[in-house]
Protein backbone atom coordinates (compact mmCIF):
# COMPACT_ATOMS: atom_id res chain seq x y z
CA UNK A 1 0.00 0.00 0.00
CA UNK A 2 1.52 3.45 -1.10
CA UNK A 3 1.43 6.36 1.09
CA UNK A 4 1.89 5.25 4.20
CA UNK A 5 2.63 8.67 5.57
CA UNK A 6 -0.47 10.03 4.35
CA UNK A 7 -2.48 7.24 5.54
CA UNK A 8 -0.68 7.50 9.20
CA UNK A 9 -1.75 11.25 8.85
CA UNK A 10 -5.18 10.46 8.29
CA UNK A 11 -5.52 7.85 11.49
CA UNK A 12 -3.99 10.54 13.50
CA UNK A 13 -6.59 13.23 12.70
CA UNK A 14 -9.34 10.50 13.40
CA UNK A 15 -7.90 9.88 16.65
CA UNK A 16 -7.79 13.74 17.22
CA UNK A 17 -11.38 13.65 16.06
CA UNK A 18 -12.27 10.93 18.53
CA UNK A 19 -10.25 12.85 21.29
CA UNK A 20 -12.52 15.76 20.47
CA UNK A 21 -15.64 14.28 20.82
CA UNK A 22 -14.61 12.77 24.32
CA UNK A 23 -14.12 16.63 25.54
CA UNK A 24 -17.50 17.37 24.34
CA UNK A 25 -18.87 14.35 25.71
CA UNK A 26 -17.23 14.81 29.22
CA UNK A 27 -19.02 18.55 29.12
CA UNK A 28 -22.26 17.64 28.07
CA UNK A 29 -22.17 14.76 30.78
CA UNK A 30 -20.71 17.00 33.15
CA UNK A 31 -22.86 19.83 32.99
CA UNK A 32 -25.66 18.10 32.97
CA UNK A 33 -24.81 16.27 36.58
CA UNK A 34 -23.47 19.84 37.55
CA UNK A 35 -27.16 21.16 36.79
CA UNK A 36 -28.62 17.99 38.72
CA UNK A 37 -26.86 18.80 41.34
CA UNK A 38 -26.60 22.12 41.71
CA UNK A 39 -22.88 22.56 41.88
CA UNK A 40 -21.88 26.17 40.49
CA UNK A 41 -18.21 25.37 40.72
CA UNK A 42 -18.34 22.68 38.58
CA UNK A 43 -20.30 24.78 36.18
CA UNK A 44 -17.70 27.22 36.18
CA UNK A 45 -15.31 24.90 35.35
CA UNK A 46 -16.72 23.63 32.33
CA UNK A 47 -17.70 26.69 31.34
CA UNK A 48 -13.76 27.75 31.39
CA UNK A 49 -12.71 24.65 30.28
CA UNK A 50 -15.23 25.17 26.85
CA UNK A 51 -11.78 27.22 25.86
CA UNK A 52 -9.58 23.94 25.58
CA UNK A 53 -12.46 22.11 23.12
CA UNK A 54 -12.29 25.35 20.92
CA UNK A 55 -8.75 25.19 20.79
CA UNK A 56 -8.15 21.34 20.49
CA UNK A 57 -10.76 21.94 17.27
CA UNK A 58 -8.94 24.93 15.95
CA UNK A 59 -5.82 22.67 16.34
CA UNK A 60 -7.13 19.49 14.33
CA UNK A 61 -8.74 22.48 11.44
CA UNK A 62 -5.64 23.75 11.05
CA UNK A 63 -3.89 20.27 10.49
CA UNK A 64 -6.44 19.08 8.26
CA UNK A 65 -6.25 22.09 6.14
CA UNK A 66 -2.49 21.53 5.72
CA UNK A 67 -2.75 17.82 4.98
CA UNK A 68 -5.32 18.76 2.04
CA UNK A 69 -2.83 21.69 1.02
CA UNK A 70 0.43 19.60 0.75
CA UNK A 71 -1.61 16.19 0.16
CA UNK A 72 -4.35 16.95 -2.69
CA UNK A 73 -6.39 14.53 -1.25
CA UNK A 74 -9.09 13.00 -3.89
CA UNK A 75 -11.88 10.56 -3.63
CA UNK A 76 -12.07 8.84 -0.17
CA UNK A 77 -9.24 10.72 1.05
CA UNK A 78 -10.62 14.05 0.05
CA UNK A 79 -14.27 12.93 1.81
CA UNK A 80 -12.46 11.83 4.52
CA UNK A 81 -10.89 15.35 5.34
CA UNK A 82 -13.74 16.79 4.01
CA UNK A 83 -15.83 15.08 7.10
CA UNK A 84 -13.69 15.97 9.56
CA UNK A 85 -14.02 19.67 9.38
CA UNK A 86 -17.75 19.50 9.40
CA UNK A 87 -17.59 16.76 12.45
CA UNK A 88 -15.17 18.82 14.65
CA UNK A 89 -17.40 21.61 13.77
CA UNK A 90 -20.54 19.58 15.54
CA UNK A 91 -18.58 18.82 18.23
CA UNK A 92 -17.07 22.15 19.39
CA UNK A 93 -20.57 23.20 18.88
CA UNK A 94 -22.13 20.25 21.08
CA UNK A 95 -19.65 21.21 23.68
CA UNK A 96 -20.57 24.86 23.20
CA UNK A 97 -24.33 23.78 24.39
CA UNK A 98 -23.03 22.33 27.30
CA UNK A 99 -21.32 25.16 28.32
CA UNK A 100 -24.91 26.90 28.03
CA UNK A 101 -26.03 24.26 29.97
CA UNK A 102 -23.63 24.93 32.76
CA UNK A 103 -24.23 28.78 32.27
CA UNK A 104 -28.14 28.01 33.16
CA UNK A 105 -27.04 26.12 36.39
CA UNK A 106 -25.31 29.20 37.22
CA UNK A 107 -28.38 31.24 36.74
CA UNK A 108 -30.54 29.00 38.52
CA UNK A 109 -28.23 30.21 41.48
CA UNK A 110 -29.18 28.22 44.54
CA UNK A 111 -31.84 26.72 43.73
CA UNK A 112 -32.30 24.08 46.17
CA UNK A 113 -32.01 20.36 45.30
CA UNK A 114 -33.51 17.87 44.04
CA UNK A 115 -34.68 19.71 41.46
CA UNK A 116 -37.39 19.57 39.75
CA UNK A 117 -36.34 18.38 35.79
CA UNK A 118 -38.93 16.59 34.82
CA UNK A 119 -38.53 15.11 30.98
CA UNK A 120 -34.57 17.19 30.91
CA UNK A 121 -32.63 14.03 32.70
CA UNK A 122 -34.00 12.00 30.10
CA UNK A 123 -32.84 14.07 27.13
CA UNK A 124 -29.69 14.41 28.35
CA UNK A 125 -29.69 10.27 28.20
CA UNK A 126 -30.42 10.26 24.59
CA UNK A 127 -28.33 13.35 23.64
CA UNK A 128 -24.84 11.27 25.23
CA UNK A 129 -26.03 8.23 23.51
CA UNK A 130 -26.30 9.47 20.03
CA UNK A 131 -23.21 11.42 20.33
CA UNK A 132 -21.40 8.10 21.33
CA UNK A 133 -23.12 6.36 19.26
CA UNK A 134 -22.87 8.52 16.54
CA UNK A 135 -18.84 8.87 16.42
CA UNK A 136 -18.59 4.59 16.79
CA UNK A 137 -20.73 4.63 13.66
CA UNK A 138 -17.97 7.52 12.34
CA UNK A 139 -15.53 5.38 13.22
CA UNK A 140 -16.62 2.14 12.34
CA UNK A 141 -18.03 3.54 8.84
CA UNK A 142 -21.33 2.46 9.58
CA UNK A 143 -23.66 3.49 7.36
CA UNK A 144 -27.16 2.06 8.74
CA UNK A 145 -26.05 2.67 12.01
CA UNK A 146 -25.82 6.24 11.36
CA UNK A 147 -29.33 6.21 9.65
CA UNK A 148 -30.63 4.61 12.81
CA UNK A 149 -28.89 6.97 15.32
CA UNK A 150 -31.36 9.94 13.45
CA UNK A 151 -34.50 8.11 14.22
CA UNK A 152 -33.36 8.70 17.67
CA UNK A 153 -33.62 12.36 16.94
CA UNK A 154 -37.32 12.22 17.24
CA UNK A 155 -38.07 11.00 20.37
CA UNK A 156 -35.30 13.72 21.74
CA UNK A 157 -37.70 16.44 20.15
CA UNK A 158 -40.82 14.92 21.38
CA UNK A 159 -39.10 14.92 24.95
CA UNK A 160 -38.29 18.53 24.13
CA UNK A 161 -42.50 19.40 23.70
CA UNK A 162 -42.94 17.55 26.50
CA UNK A 163 -40.31 19.77 28.70
CA UNK A 164 -42.18 22.75 27.39
CA UNK A 165 -45.62 22.01 27.59
CA UNK A 166 -44.94 21.22 31.34
CA UNK A 167 -42.92 24.52 31.87
CA UNK A 168 -45.21 26.60 30.15
CA UNK A 169 -48.37 24.37 32.58
CA UNK A 170 -46.66 25.45 35.26
CA UNK A 171 -45.88 29.18 34.66
CA UNK A 172 -49.52 29.52 33.77
CA UNK A 173 -50.21 28.09 37.06
CA UNK A 174 -47.86 29.59 38.98
CA UNK A 175 -46.39 32.91 37.65
CA UNK A 176 -43.04 33.04 40.12
CA UNK A 177 -41.93 29.98 38.45
CA UNK A 178 -41.39 31.79 34.97
CA UNK A 179 -37.90 32.64 35.20
CA UNK A 180 -36.90 29.05 36.25
CA UNK A 181 -38.76 27.34 33.87
CA UNK A 182 -37.93 29.54 31.53
CA UNK A 183 -34.35 28.21 32.29
CA UNK A 184 -35.14 24.41 31.69
CA UNK A 185 -37.06 25.30 28.46
CA UNK A 186 -33.21 26.91 27.41
CA UNK A 187 -31.82 23.32 29.17
CA UNK A 188 -33.92 21.34 26.59
CA UNK A 189 -33.28 23.82 23.72
CA UNK A 190 -29.69 23.16 24.49
CA UNK A 191 -30.26 19.14 24.67
CA UNK A 192 -32.13 18.91 21.26
CA UNK A 193 -29.88 20.87 19.59
CA UNK A 194 -27.05 18.65 20.44
CA UNK A 195 -29.15 15.69 18.90
CA UNK A 196 -29.33 17.96 16.19
CA UNK A 197 -25.73 18.10 15.90
CA UNK A 198 -25.24 14.17 16.48
CA UNK A 199 -27.34 13.89 13.02
CA UNK A 200 -25.35 15.90 11.25
CA UNK A 201 -21.68 13.51 12.21
CA UNK A 202 -24.14 10.78 10.92
CA UNK A 203 -25.32 12.34 7.85
CA UNK A 204 -21.46 12.72 7.49
CA UNK A 205 -20.74 9.35 7.70
CA UNK A 206 -23.11 8.67 5.28
CA UNK A 207 -21.74 11.07 2.72
CA UNK A 208 -17.70 9.95 3.83
CA UNK A 209 -19.00 6.22 2.76
CA UNK A 210 -21.13 6.47 -0.21
CA UNK A 211 -20.05 9.95 -1.42
CA UNK A 212 -23.48 11.30 -1.16
CA UNK A 213 -25.08 14.16 0.52
CA UNK A 214 -27.95 13.29 2.42
CA UNK A 215 -30.44 15.02 4.81
CA UNK A 216 -32.03 12.00 6.79
CA UNK A 217 -33.51 13.80 9.71
CA UNK A 218 -35.08 17.26 9.51
CA UNK A 219 -35.82 18.76 13.12
CA UNK A 220 -38.59 20.44 13.60
CA UNK A 221 -36.92 22.94 15.38
CA UNK B 1 -38.05 22.23 -6.86
CA UNK B 2 -38.09 18.26 -7.65
CA UNK B 3 -37.74 18.93 -11.32
CA UNK B 4 -34.41 20.95 -10.54
CA UNK B 5 -33.24 18.04 -8.51
CA UNK B 6 -33.59 15.15 -10.83
CA UNK B 7 -31.81 17.44 -13.60
CA UNK B 8 -28.73 18.02 -10.84
CA UNK B 9 -28.76 14.23 -10.41
CA UNK B 10 -28.97 13.53 -14.13
CA UNK B 11 -26.24 15.81 -14.74
CA UNK B 12 -24.13 14.24 -11.63
CA UNK B 13 -24.76 10.32 -12.55
CA UNK B 14 -22.41 8.09 -12.99
CA UNK B 15 -22.56 7.07 -16.73
CA UNK B 16 -21.25 3.50 -16.43
CA UNK B 17 -24.53 1.99 -16.50
CA UNK B 18 -24.74 1.32 -20.27
CA UNK B 19 -21.08 0.07 -21.26
CA UNK B 20 -21.64 -2.22 -23.59
CA UNK B 21 -19.83 -5.49 -25.68
CA UNK B 22 -19.03 -3.95 -29.12
CA UNK B 23 -20.58 -6.00 -31.91
CA UNK B 24 -18.08 -8.09 -33.44
CA UNK B 25 -15.10 -8.55 -31.03
CA UNK B 26 -14.29 -11.88 -30.36
CA UNK B 27 -15.20 -13.56 -26.84
CA UNK B 28 -13.07 -13.63 -24.29
CA UNK B 29 -10.79 -10.47 -25.98
CA UNK B 30 -11.60 -7.71 -23.46
CA UNK B 31 -11.54 -8.70 -19.66
CA UNK B 32 -14.77 -8.59 -18.05
CA UNK B 33 -14.47 -6.46 -15.45
CA UNK B 34 -12.59 -3.26 -18.01
CA UNK B 35 -16.05 -1.44 -19.80
CA UNK B 36 -15.47 -1.54 -23.48
CA UNK B 37 -17.64 1.44 -23.92
CA UNK B 38 -18.88 4.56 -21.57
CA UNK B 39 -22.02 6.42 -22.69
CA UNK B 40 -22.55 10.11 -23.54
CA UNK B 41 -22.48 13.12 -21.46
CA UNK B 42 -26.54 13.12 -20.52
CA UNK B 43 -28.04 15.92 -22.38
CA UNK B 44 -24.91 16.80 -23.78
CA UNK B 45 -24.79 17.31 -27.72
CA UNK B 46 -21.71 15.49 -28.71
CA UNK B 47 -18.77 16.68 -31.06
CA UNK B 48 -17.05 13.37 -31.46
CA UNK B 49 -18.28 9.46 -31.09
CA UNK B 50 -15.46 6.75 -30.42
CA UNK B 51 -16.37 3.26 -31.05
CA UNK B 52 -15.03 0.44 -30.36
CA UNK B 53 -11.85 2.32 -31.11
CA UNK B 54 -8.37 -0.18 -31.12
CA UNK B 55 -4.89 1.06 -32.07
CA UNK B 56 -1.90 -1.58 -32.88
CA UNK B 57 1.94 -0.88 -33.25
CA UNK B 58 2.53 -3.64 -35.72
CA UNK B 59 1.49 -6.91 -33.89
CA UNK B 60 1.05 -4.97 -30.39
CA UNK B 61 -2.55 -4.01 -29.11
CA UNK B 62 -2.18 -0.43 -27.69
CA UNK B 63 -5.68 0.51 -26.59
CA UNK B 64 -8.35 -2.08 -26.83
CA UNK B 65 -11.86 -1.20 -27.85
CA UNK B 66 -12.70 1.99 -26.44
CA UNK B 67 -15.67 3.43 -26.92
CA UNK B 68 -16.74 7.35 -25.56
CA UNK B 69 -18.54 10.06 -26.67
CA UNK B 70 -17.11 13.24 -25.97
CA UNK B 71 -19.20 15.92 -25.13
CA UNK B 72 -18.84 19.31 -27.10
CA UNK B 73 -18.18 22.60 -26.40
CA UNK B 74 -16.59 21.35 -23.00
CA UNK B 75 -13.06 19.80 -21.59
CA UNK B 76 -12.95 16.39 -21.67
CA UNK B 77 -9.82 14.77 -19.51
CA UNK B 78 -7.88 11.48 -20.20
CA UNK B 79 -6.15 10.06 -17.29
CA UNK B 80 -4.24 7.02 -16.32
CA UNK B 81 -0.58 5.65 -15.59
CA UNK B 82 1.87 5.49 -18.25
CA UNK B 83 1.38 2.97 -20.73
CA UNK B 84 -2.51 2.92 -20.65
CA UNK B 85 -2.57 4.47 -24.60
CA UNK B 86 -4.34 7.35 -23.52
CA UNK B 87 -1.72 9.19 -25.84
CA UNK B 88 -2.16 6.24 -28.33
CA UNK B 89 -6.04 7.26 -28.33
CA UNK B 90 -6.08 10.98 -28.42
CA UNK B 91 -3.92 10.51 -31.72
CA UNK B 92 -6.53 8.38 -33.20
CA UNK B 93 -8.77 11.07 -32.67
CA UNK B 94 -7.21 13.26 -35.47
CA UNK B 95 -5.26 10.76 -37.42
CA UNK B 96 -1.95 11.01 -36.32
CA UNK B 97 -1.78 7.53 -34.99
CA UNK B 98 -1.42 6.38 -38.42
CA UNK B 99 2.07 8.37 -38.63
CA UNK B 100 3.62 5.55 -36.18
CA UNK B 101 5.17 3.11 -38.60
CA UNK B 102 3.30 -0.17 -39.02
CA UNK B 103 0.49 2.23 -36.95
CA UNK B 104 -3.47 0.62 -37.10
CA UNK B 105 -6.53 1.95 -36.08
CA UNK B 106 -10.06 -0.41 -35.74
CA UNK B 107 -13.09 0.76 -34.91
CA UNK B 108 -15.03 3.71 -35.84
CA UNK B 109 -14.56 7.35 -34.81
CA UNK B 110 -17.45 9.63 -35.86
CA UNK B 111 -17.06 13.10 -36.22
CA UNK B 112 -20.55 14.94 -37.13
CA UNK B 113 -21.84 11.40 -37.77
CA UNK B 114 -18.91 11.00 -40.35
CA UNK B 115 -16.56 8.06 -39.74
CA UNK B 116 -12.65 9.91 -40.16
CA UNK B 117 -11.63 6.54 -41.18
CA UNK B 118 -13.77 6.07 -44.19
CA UNK B 119 -12.07 5.85 -47.63
CA UNK B 120 -13.13 8.74 -48.89
CA UNK B 121 -12.56 10.91 -45.79
CA UNK B 122 -9.12 13.55 -46.33
CA UNK B 123 -6.56 13.02 -43.54
CA UNK B 124 -5.01 16.43 -43.53
CA UNK B 125 -9.00 17.76 -43.96
CA UNK B 126 -9.86 15.73 -40.43
CA UNK B 127 -6.42 17.30 -38.79
CA UNK B 128 -7.86 21.09 -39.52
CA UNK B 129 -11.02 20.41 -37.93
CA UNK B 130 -9.48 18.27 -35.06
CA UNK B 131 -6.54 20.20 -34.39
CA UNK B 132 -3.60 19.01 -31.76
CA UNK B 133 -1.27 20.58 -29.60
CA UNK B 134 1.54 18.85 -28.13
CA UNK B 135 3.62 18.20 -24.75
CA UNK B 136 6.67 20.22 -25.85
CA UNK B 137 5.82 23.64 -27.58
CA UNK B 138 6.85 23.11 -30.99
CA UNK B 139 7.12 26.52 -33.12
CA UNK B 140 8.09 26.53 -36.42
CA UNK B 141 11.86 27.92 -35.92
CA UNK B 142 12.48 29.92 -38.66
CA UNK B 143 9.10 31.84 -38.32
CA UNK B 144 8.11 34.59 -37.04
CA UNK B 145 5.84 34.39 -34.70
CA UNK B 146 2.95 35.85 -36.92
CA UNK B 147 4.06 33.68 -39.27
CA UNK B 148 3.49 30.42 -36.88
CA UNK B 149 -0.20 30.92 -36.38
CA UNK B 150 -0.20 32.14 -40.07
CA UNK B 151 1.41 28.87 -41.15
CA UNK B 152 -1.63 26.86 -41.06
CA UNK B 153 -4.19 29.54 -42.67
CA UNK B 154 -1.35 29.56 -45.69
CA UNK B 155 -1.83 25.98 -46.00
CA UNK B 156 -5.74 26.55 -46.51
CA UNK B 157 -5.09 28.53 -48.80
CA UNK B 158 -5.64 31.71 -47.83
CA UNK B 159 -4.04 34.07 -49.31
CA UNK B 160 -5.49 37.63 -48.71
CA UNK B 161 -3.03 39.63 -46.50
CA UNK B 162 -5.62 41.53 -44.55
CA UNK B 163 -7.96 37.99 -43.51
CA UNK B 164 -4.72 36.41 -42.65
CA UNK B 165 -3.58 39.76 -40.55
CA UNK B 166 -7.45 39.94 -38.76
CA UNK B 167 -7.22 35.62 -38.20
CA UNK B 168 -3.57 36.08 -36.75
CA UNK B 169 -4.44 38.36 -34.21
CA UNK B 170 -7.98 37.04 -33.60
CA UNK B 171 -6.18 33.56 -32.34
CA UNK B 172 -3.36 35.36 -30.75
CA UNK B 173 -6.34 36.98 -28.64
CA UNK B 174 -8.22 34.04 -28.15
CA UNK B 175 -5.01 32.50 -26.83
CA UNK B 176 -4.49 34.98 -24.52
CA UNK B 177 -1.27 35.75 -26.10
CA UNK B 178 -1.80 38.98 -27.99
CA UNK B 179 -1.16 41.51 -25.05
CA UNK B 180 2.40 39.87 -24.51
CA UNK B 181 3.57 39.94 -28.31
CA UNK B 182 1.25 42.62 -30.12
CA UNK B 183 4.12 44.82 -30.51
CA UNK B 184 6.47 41.82 -31.27
CA UNK B 185 4.61 39.71 -34.03
CA UNK B 186 8.06 39.93 -36.58
CA UNK B 187 10.34 38.27 -33.53
CA UNK B 188 10.95 34.47 -33.89
CA UNK B 189 8.43 32.26 -32.23
CA UNK B 190 11.29 30.99 -30.33
CA UNK B 191 12.32 33.75 -28.74
CA UNK B 192 9.07 33.33 -26.59
CA UNK B 193 9.07 31.78 -23.07
CA UNK B 194 8.42 27.82 -22.95
CA UNK B 195 4.68 28.81 -21.87
CA UNK B 196 4.07 31.96 -24.32
CA UNK B 197 4.75 29.21 -26.91
CA UNK B 198 3.04 26.74 -26.43
CA UNK B 199 0.17 29.46 -26.29
CA UNK B 200 1.54 30.40 -29.77
CA UNK B 201 1.24 26.57 -30.57
CA UNK B 202 -2.32 27.02 -29.39
CA UNK B 203 -3.05 30.17 -31.67
CA UNK B 204 -1.17 28.27 -34.59
CA UNK B 205 -3.75 25.20 -34.11
CA UNK B 206 -7.10 27.71 -33.59
CA UNK B 207 -6.41 30.22 -36.35
CA UNK B 208 -7.65 27.02 -38.35
CA UNK B 209 -11.01 27.31 -36.63
CA UNK B 210 -10.52 23.96 -35.65
CA UNK B 211 -13.93 22.26 -34.36
CA UNK B 212 -12.31 19.97 -31.52
CA UNK B 213 -8.55 20.56 -29.53
CA UNK B 214 -7.09 17.66 -28.77
CA UNK B 215 -3.87 18.49 -26.28
CA UNK B 216 -1.33 15.82 -25.17
CA UNK B 217 -0.39 16.84 -22.00
CA UNK B 218 -0.05 20.43 -23.03
CA UNK B 219 2.05 21.64 -19.53
CA UNK B 220 4.19 19.18 -18.99
CA UNK B 221 7.23 21.14 -19.56
CA UNK B 222 5.89 24.44 -18.55
CA UNK B 223 6.48 25.91 -15.10
CA UNK B 224 3.47 26.55 -12.78
CA UNK B 225 2.67 30.20 -13.67
CA UNK B 226 2.82 28.98 -17.05
CA UNK B 227 0.85 25.98 -16.90
CA UNK B 228 -2.11 27.89 -14.74
CA UNK B 229 -2.13 30.59 -17.55
CA UNK B 230 -2.96 27.42 -20.38
CA UNK B 231 -5.33 26.17 -17.80
CA UNK B 232 -7.26 28.76 -17.87
CA UNK B 233 -7.01 29.41 -21.36
CA UNK B 234 -8.41 25.75 -21.83
CA UNK B 235 -11.67 27.00 -19.93
CA UNK B 236 -11.89 29.63 -22.20
CA UNK B 237 -11.29 28.04 -25.50
CA UNK B 238 -14.27 25.43 -24.03
CA UNK B 239 -16.68 28.49 -24.67
CA UNK B 240 -15.84 27.89 -29.08
CA UNK B 241 -14.33 24.37 -29.45
CA UNK B 242 -14.21 21.23 -28.17
CA UNK B 243 -11.34 20.12 -25.75
CA UNK B 244 -9.79 16.60 -25.21
CA UNK B 245 -6.75 16.70 -23.00
CA UNK B 246 -4.28 13.57 -22.17
CA UNK B 247 -2.71 14.48 -18.56
CA UNK B 248 -0.36 13.04 -16.26
CA UNK B 249 -1.59 15.65 -13.46
CA UNK B 250 -4.93 14.54 -11.81
CA UNK B 251 -4.75 18.12 -9.80
CA UNK B 252 -4.97 19.50 -13.92
CA UNK B 253 -7.58 17.19 -14.88
CA UNK B 254 -9.66 17.54 -12.00
CA UNK B 255 -9.38 22.05 -12.41
CA UNK B 256 -9.86 22.24 -16.26
CA UNK B 257 -12.22 19.51 -17.55
CA UNK B 258 -15.83 18.67 -17.25
CA UNK B 259 -15.77 14.93 -18.06
CA UNK B 260 -12.67 12.88 -17.35
CA UNK B 261 -12.17 8.84 -18.43
CA UNK B 262 -9.76 6.88 -16.37
CA UNK B 263 -7.91 4.51 -18.67
CA UNK B 264 -5.83 1.13 -17.12
CA UNK B 265 -3.46 -1.23 -19.21
CA UNK B 266 -5.07 -4.27 -18.39
CA UNK B 267 -3.77 -7.89 -18.32
CA UNK B 268 -3.61 -7.94 -22.62
CA UNK B 269 -1.09 -5.11 -22.27
CA UNK B 270 -3.66 -2.94 -24.06
CA UNK B 271 -5.19 0.09 -22.28
CA UNK B 272 -9.15 0.03 -21.20
CA UNK B 273 -11.42 2.20 -20.55
CA UNK B 274 -12.04 1.93 -16.19
CA UNK B 275 -14.43 4.81 -15.82
CA UNK B 276 -16.10 7.82 -17.45
CA UNK B 277 -18.09 10.20 -15.60
CA UNK B 278 -18.57 13.74 -14.86
CA UNK B 279 -14.90 15.09 -13.31
CA UNK B 280 -17.00 16.13 -9.83
CA UNK B 281 -17.70 12.65 -9.44
CA UNK B 282 -14.92 11.01 -10.82
CA UNK B 283 -12.87 12.97 -8.38
CA UNK B 284 -14.73 12.92 -5.44
CA UNK B 285 -16.44 9.16 -5.57
CA UNK B 286 -15.20 6.76 -7.99
CA UNK B 287 -17.01 3.70 -8.75
CA UNK B 288 -14.45 1.37 -9.42
CA UNK B 289 -11.94 0.37 -7.15
CA UNK B 290 -9.20 0.74 -9.34
CA UNK B 291 -10.20 4.40 -10.82
CA UNK B 292 -10.09 5.10 -6.42
CA UNK B 293 -7.06 3.42 -6.31
CA UNK B 294 -4.98 5.28 -9.25
CA UNK B 295 -6.31 8.60 -7.83
CA UNK B 296 -5.92 8.45 -4.23
CA UNK B 297 -2.11 7.09 -5.32
CA UNK B 298 -2.69 3.77 -4.02
CA UNK B 299 -1.96 2.67 -7.32
CA UNK B 300 -0.18 -1.00 -7.31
Amino acid sequence: MARELFNAEIRQLQDEVLALGSMAEKALLDAFESLRDGDADWSRKIVDDDQYINRKRFEIEDRCIFVIASQQPMASDLRILASILYIITDLERIADHAEGIARINLLLGDEPVPRRLGYIPAMADRAVAMLRDSLKAYIERDVEAARRICDADDEVDRLQDAVYDECIRQMIADQSTIQRNTYMIWTAHNLERIADRCTNICERVIYLVTGHMVEINISKY
Amino acid sequence: MPELQAAAEARTAPRTDVAMQPEGSPPGAVPASLPTAAPQPAGTPIAISARDVSAWYGPKLAVSGISMEIAANAVTALIGPSGCGKSTYIRCFNRMHEFAPNARVGGEILLEGTNIYAPTVDPARVRQRIGMVFQKPNPFPTMSIAENVAAGLRFQGIRSRSEITDRVERALKLAALWDEVKDDLKKPGMALSGGQQQRLCIARTIAVEPEVVLMDEPCSALDPVATLKVEDLMRELAERYTIVIVTHNMQQAARVSDYTAFLLMGDDGAGHLVEYSATQDLFTHPQDKRTEDYITGRFG
